[in-house]
């Protein structure tokens, strides 16, 4: 069949896609509901739990049929592009964010302070407002609180995450030099820096919470900070669950110094997640 | 479901067709699934095009017939997302699964699940965003664009609204990705880059627009649900947000998307015409080198949609210039399509006829853009009919026209069947006659100081709006013959050959009509 | 309530109330415009111009890709016999047809930068007004006046639209381009106009003025006009703002020096030009 040498594996008819389109139904009506306040969130987590099924049922079979073999060196092709493209997605999401921290901290804070065109605005509506940065706005949404900077937990959270990237380089090369343990050894590192970052990132936020005052509410600052933040904290769980399924393959024996698709996959995003957050130390933590 | 993988190795017959509705439900087919999207288009584009209608029967008339005004706000607003999010861009969608592979000589599409999967998501996402008519207060109604604050004083419809785009925006991203690695990776022996058939080509720089674009959407409608319902004030100047700002961001996407929806019909164009001049395309190089100029232009217009917002002189000046220079490289194509006509040996065949309307069609819906790029102009035609003539005539008779030329065209090879040529010209006239009774009359509107997203009128406006209300009943009750047309063909009719057309180029011609379940098992050498 | 008499079903009165639909507007000639207004600033006059110098060029244009498209669909054609040429790509046409429309395209943006830096130069103004949008009225503000006033859609036109009203929007004057109060200005001021919202955002155009700018909540836009003629003039909210946004109309009152000033004192309530007001005190 098409998995013959040379030709293209075109996989016949499959439910998971069918499966994973009602979970996504299901999670978003749910999720909607729950936002309106009716119908509780158990019908979104429903859908979650749907999803993350069709997630594992569509990768096992995946799995499977590159364990058999199926694949060609140009599925393989297919698969790696595709994983960039994806990546190249989450970029734009997050150029996204960025771009609402740029315009607020170039534009219409400026302006909300008198600033360029911003000179009536500030005279009729926000007399006295002064454009620093952070700020909850002009009316002070949230009320007082107190920034954190660079120096203390995000410069740990920092060399973790760029420690993480040197562990999985090491495992990477251990892995085409067919050293399983180090391989195993190294990834396990890997995963366990990131749970460590998300846990480190987890206490920030209950400190902010409670002795900064500085909440997702909190005015501009609060919004871009909890926002950039909390998807880049999301995207490294996301990140780590990754890896930790690659490591439980590993110790299965899964991946040959030649094939090794997912593994290399989970260690771009995990580059991407990485790069993401030097972007937030520069622009959210530190300037 | 665990011994799947077995059971597709036992199988060793690729060319059986499952029967039934599991078929379509779990198809990995890019055939059945260009379909799919085909006829989901199809649904939707009457859907959308039903609302349109209630919209201009209550413009018939100056006063308010037939709906209150918060109903008319929730039909334009559903109106314009149903058409792009649910007719136009699916049907391109739809058009690249079935013709990519077939034009590029490749087996499938490069991963047929996840297309599968890009296309399920739909009805459910459209379903979603129906459902809001339905609700206490109804469906959304700030206009496609949601701009805050209006969009925050949507009832219950917003989060359904919110989460159904990012739907959309999960299966376009998945579709985009999909055409992108089946063009890099899937071409036949020989076909180089710069051999590719040009709708190839336009898809191509299309994902990419898709991929960059869709993701800053679905952040810009995820600040409008923070901002909803968890505090935040990206949109707020209370907090040191703006409202503006979401302009930007949604403008940043919205841009790119309006030539998302022109770009894969510049390709369709760009395929019928040379057929029926029966000669090569003039400037193909040009062709590609122009669309990757829009494309990349697409980038850095987007803030001439807020030329009223207040914005810095220099930036004003920046987005006109960059708006101005998208004339060139479509000037260019306009131009080269023109060249491949000249001394052709033209027939008017159907495609041929809507892909003529386009040429003209769009390229009035261009210059009355171009006008609109004049920011001292724009600031009398903005927000007023004027603009909404703009872009129906690049949407209308520009993209929707393409999707038809290009059903006309292939219809034969997916069926097997020729369409019935008189009713399909018969077709086109009505078309071309409605659409142009309908939208020619709303730059007169514009112009007079008519705004657009309004149930009711001035009573100075009357005249040009019945012209418009009956040009629409026209072109909306015509394209029931559409429908009719494609039923018939696929049900039956004259046998095509695999040609199809006389001497047409390019290799879905090789394979018979209709096309089997699998094309290019093995792939073809290209020279 | 309007009666309609319909003494017999059939084709005969289908016609004529579609005759009774169209008749009151084909009798209006004014109803027919079909461009945007010289106006009556400097502004708007040269906003015209552009305009008209841009559609013009864009007809010209039009006239020779048409024309050239049509001489080939005419000329070209496979039942006239023509033996299809072969050539496919010319780099020097390439060059040609893409340095023309950039030549033109300059042509195009220069008056249009020139006329964009004098509309955005908001100095030297006479008077200002702070405009505030709210759903669904506009707020005048008059700073150096301390004036004040709403001004929203008259109770005429207001009757007339709403929904099954019966009344007949042909029989209401200015039908949905009427306020209560209106914005009054005086002739030859260059006036600044401050513009913000209360809710949502709001747009304040008048197409005889050729101005047009959001009006955003927690923000200040500027504008100006000066108006070279006295008149009556009436524009619309230009932004979607909700339910009723078709129905928050701005009509600015442009009267000559002493009329704005006879205007100013009665607003004010001034003893000296109100002597009932006196009388009463
Ligand atoms: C398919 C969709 C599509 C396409 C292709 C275009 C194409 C263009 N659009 Fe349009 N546009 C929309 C869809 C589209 N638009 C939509 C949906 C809106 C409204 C959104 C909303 O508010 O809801 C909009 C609104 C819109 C605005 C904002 C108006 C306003 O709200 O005030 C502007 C302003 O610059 C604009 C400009 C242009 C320009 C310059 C082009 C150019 O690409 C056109 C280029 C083509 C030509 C110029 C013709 C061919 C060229 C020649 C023959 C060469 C020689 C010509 C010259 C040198 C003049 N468009
Ligand atoms: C691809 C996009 C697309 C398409 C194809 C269309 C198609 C049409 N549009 Fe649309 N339109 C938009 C995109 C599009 N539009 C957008 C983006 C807006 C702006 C929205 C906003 O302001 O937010 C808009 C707004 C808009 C307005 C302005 C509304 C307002 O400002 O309040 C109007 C008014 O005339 C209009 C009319 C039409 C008409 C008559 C058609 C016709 O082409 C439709 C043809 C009709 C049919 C195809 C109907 C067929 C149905 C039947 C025959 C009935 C039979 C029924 C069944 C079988 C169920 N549109
Ligand atoms: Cu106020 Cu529209
Ligand atoms: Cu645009």
């Amino acid at each position: 069949m098409a998995h013959a040498t040379g030709k293209y594996y075109v996989p016949h008819g499959s439910w998971w896609p069918i499966i994973g389109s009602v979970g996504l139904f299901a999670l978003m009506l749910g999720s909607a509901n729950a936002l309106n306040g009716s119908g509780g969130t158990w019908p979104a987590l429903l859908g979650l739990a749907i999803v993350l099924f069709m997630f594992y049922g569509w990768f096992a079979e995946v799995v499977r049929e590159s364990v058999a073999g199926y694949y060609s060196a140009q599925v393989d092709r297919s698969f790696r592009q595709g994983m960039i493209w994806f990546i190249f997605s989450e970029v734009m999401f997050f150029a996204a964010f960025f771009g609402a921290l740029f315009y607020a901290r170039a534009l219409s804070v400026p302006w909300l302070g008198g600033e360029g065109v911003g000179f009536f605005t500030n005279l009729l509506l926000w007399e006295g407002f002064e454009p620093t940065w952070p700020t909850d706005g002009p009316a002070g949404v949230g009320g007082d609180f107190t920034a954190i900077g660079p120096w203390g937990l995000p410069a740990i959270n920092t060399a973790i995450l760029l420690t993480s990237g040197v562990t999985l380089t090491i495992a990477h090369h251990a892995l085409r030099d067919n050293h399983r343990g180090i391989l195993i050894g190294f990834l396990a590192a890997t995963w366990l820096l990131g749970l460590i970052f998300v846990g480190l990132q987890a206490y920030e936020y209950v400190e902010l919470y409670q002795d900064y005052n500085l909440r997702l509410d909190t005015g501009i600052y609060g919004s871009t900070f909890f926002m950039l933040t909390g998807f880049h904290g999301f995207h490294v769980t996301l990140g780590a669950i990754m890896l930790i399924v690659v490591w439980l393959r590993c110790l299965r024996g899964h991946f040959t110094p030649k094939q090794h698709f997912a593994f290399e996959a989970t260690a771009w995003y995990w580059h991407f997640v990485d790069v993401v957050w030097l972007g937030l130390y520069v622009f959210v933590y530190w300037f | 479901m665990s011994d799947t993988a077995t059971h597709t190795a036992d199988h060793d017959d690729h060319h059986d067709t499952p029967k039934g509705i599991m078929r379509w439900l779990t198809t990995t087919n890019h055939k059945d699934i260009g379909t799919l999207y085909l006829l989901f288009a199809l649904l939707m584009f009457f859907v959308g095009g039903s609302m349109a209608l209630i919209i201009r029967l209550e413009l018939f008339q100056p006063g308010l017939q037939y709906v209150n005004p918060e109903f008319f706000n929730q039909m334009t607003t559903m109106h314009a997302l149903i058409m792009i999010f649910g007719a136009v861009m699916p049907a391109f969608v739809g058009l690249a699964n079935w013709m990519i592979p077939l034009q590029i000589g490749a087996p499938d599409m490069a991963l047929p699940r996840m297309n599968n999967f890009s296309f399920w998501i739909l009805p459910f996402a459209f379903t979603l965003l129906l459902s809001t008519l339905f609700m206490p207060g109804g469906g959304p109604a700030g206009g496609w664009t949601l701009y805050p604050p209006l969009v925050q004083q949507t009832g219950d419809a917003l989060p359904f609204v919110i989460l159904a785009i990012h739907l959309m925006g999960i299966s376009s991203i998945m579709g985009a990705i999909n055409v992108i690695v089946t063009i890099m990776n899937m071409r036949a022996p020989g076909m180089t880059l710069l051999k590719m058939p040009l709708f190839v080509w336009t898809w191509l720089i299309t994902a990419y627009l898709l991929i960059a674009v869709m993701p800053v959407l679905a952040g810009a409608v995820t600040m409008l649900l923070t901002d909803q319902f968890f505090g935040t004030t990206f949109f707020h100047a209370a907090g040191g947000g703006d409202p503006v700002m979401f302009q930007h961001i949604f403008w940043f996407f919205g841009h790119p998307e309006v030539y998302i929806m022109i770009l894969p019909a510049f390709g369709i164009v760009s395929e019928i015409i040379p057929t029926f001049a029966r000669k090569p395309l003039f400037g193909y190089d040009a062709m590609v080198y122009a669309t990757a100029s829009i494309a990349f232009l697409s980038f850095i217009v987007w803030a001439h949609h807020m030329f009223t917002v207040g914005m810095p002189l220099a930036g004003q000046l920046f987005f006109m210039f960059a708006t101005m220079l998208i004339a060139v490289p479509t000037g260019v194509k306009v131009f080269n399509w023109t060249a491949t006509m000249w001394r052709g040996a033209m027939t008017f065949e159907t495609p041929m006829l809507f892909a003529l309307a386009f040429l003209f069609l769009f390229t009035i819906g261009g210059f009355s853009g171009l006008m609109l790029s004049i920011v001292p102009a724009d600031y009398q035609y903005h927000d007023s009919y004027f603009v909404v003539a703009h872009f129906h005539y690049v949407l209308v008779p520009g993209s929707v026209f393409a999707i038809m030329a290009g059903v006309y065209y292939w219809l034969p090879k997916w069926t097997g069947h020729m369409y019935d040529e008189t009713l399909g010209k018969i077709h086109f006239w009505l078309s071309v006659i409605g659409v142009n009774v309908t939208f020619f009359p709303q730059h007169f509107l514009g112009l007079a100081g008519m705004p657009r997203r309004i149930p009711d009128y001035a009573t100075q406006f009357t005249n040009f709006n019945m012209m418009s209300s009956i040009g629409a009943f026209i072109f909306g009750l015509s394209q029931l013959m559409f429908v009719y047309i494609i039923f018939k063909t696929i049900r039956g009719g004259a046998k095509a050959s695999a040609e199809v057309w006389e001497s047409p180029t390019g290799l879905e011609w090789t394979v018979p009509s209709p096309a089997p379940h699998h094309t290019f098992d093995e792939a073809p050498q290209v020279k | 309530m309007r009666k309609q008499t319909r003494s017999r079903p059939g084709i005969a009165a289908a016609l004529a109330s579609m005759a009774a639909i169209f008749m009151p507007a084909l009798a209006r000639a004014n109803d027919w415009a079909l461009n945007m207004p010289i106006g009556v600033t400097d502004i708007s006059a040269e906003v015209y111009r552009l305009h008209m110098l841009i559609l013009w060029i864009c007809v010209v244009i039009g006239i020779v890709v048409f024309g050239a498209m049509l001489y080939a669909i005419v000329n070209h054609r496979k039942s006239r016999g023509v033996v299809p040429a072969k050539f496919s790509h010319s780099t020097r046409v390439e060059i040609i047809w893409t340095v023309i429309p950039v030549l033109i395209l300059i042509g195009m943006a220069l008056p249009a930068t020139e006329t964009l830096v004098k509309m955005e130069d908001t100095s030297g103004s006479d008077m200002t007004i702070k405009v505030t949008g709210y759903q669904w009225l506009w707020e005048y503000d008059y700073l150096d006046e301390d004036i004040r006033f709403f001004s929203r859609l008259d109770a005429e036109s207001d009757r007339a639209r709403q929904l099954g009203s019966g009344i007949d929007p042909f029989t209401v004057e200015n039908y949905l381009l009427e306020v209560d109060n209106r914005m009054v200005v005086p002739v030859d001021a260059k006036v600044r106009l401050l513009l913000t919202a209360g809710d949502v955002i709001h747009a304040w155009w008048i197409p005889d003025f050729a101005v047009k700018k959001d009006a955003i909540p927690g923000f200040i836009n500027e504008v100006w006009f000066q108006a070279n003629e006295i008149g009556v003039y009436r524009g619309q909210c230009a932004e979607l703002c909700g339910r009723d946004h078709a129905f928050m109309p701005i009509v600015v009152d442009v009267r000559s020096q002493e009329d704005y000033q006879a205007w100013l004192a009665e607003q004010r309530g001034d003893v000296a030009d109100r002597p009932v007001a006196a009388a009463e005190l």
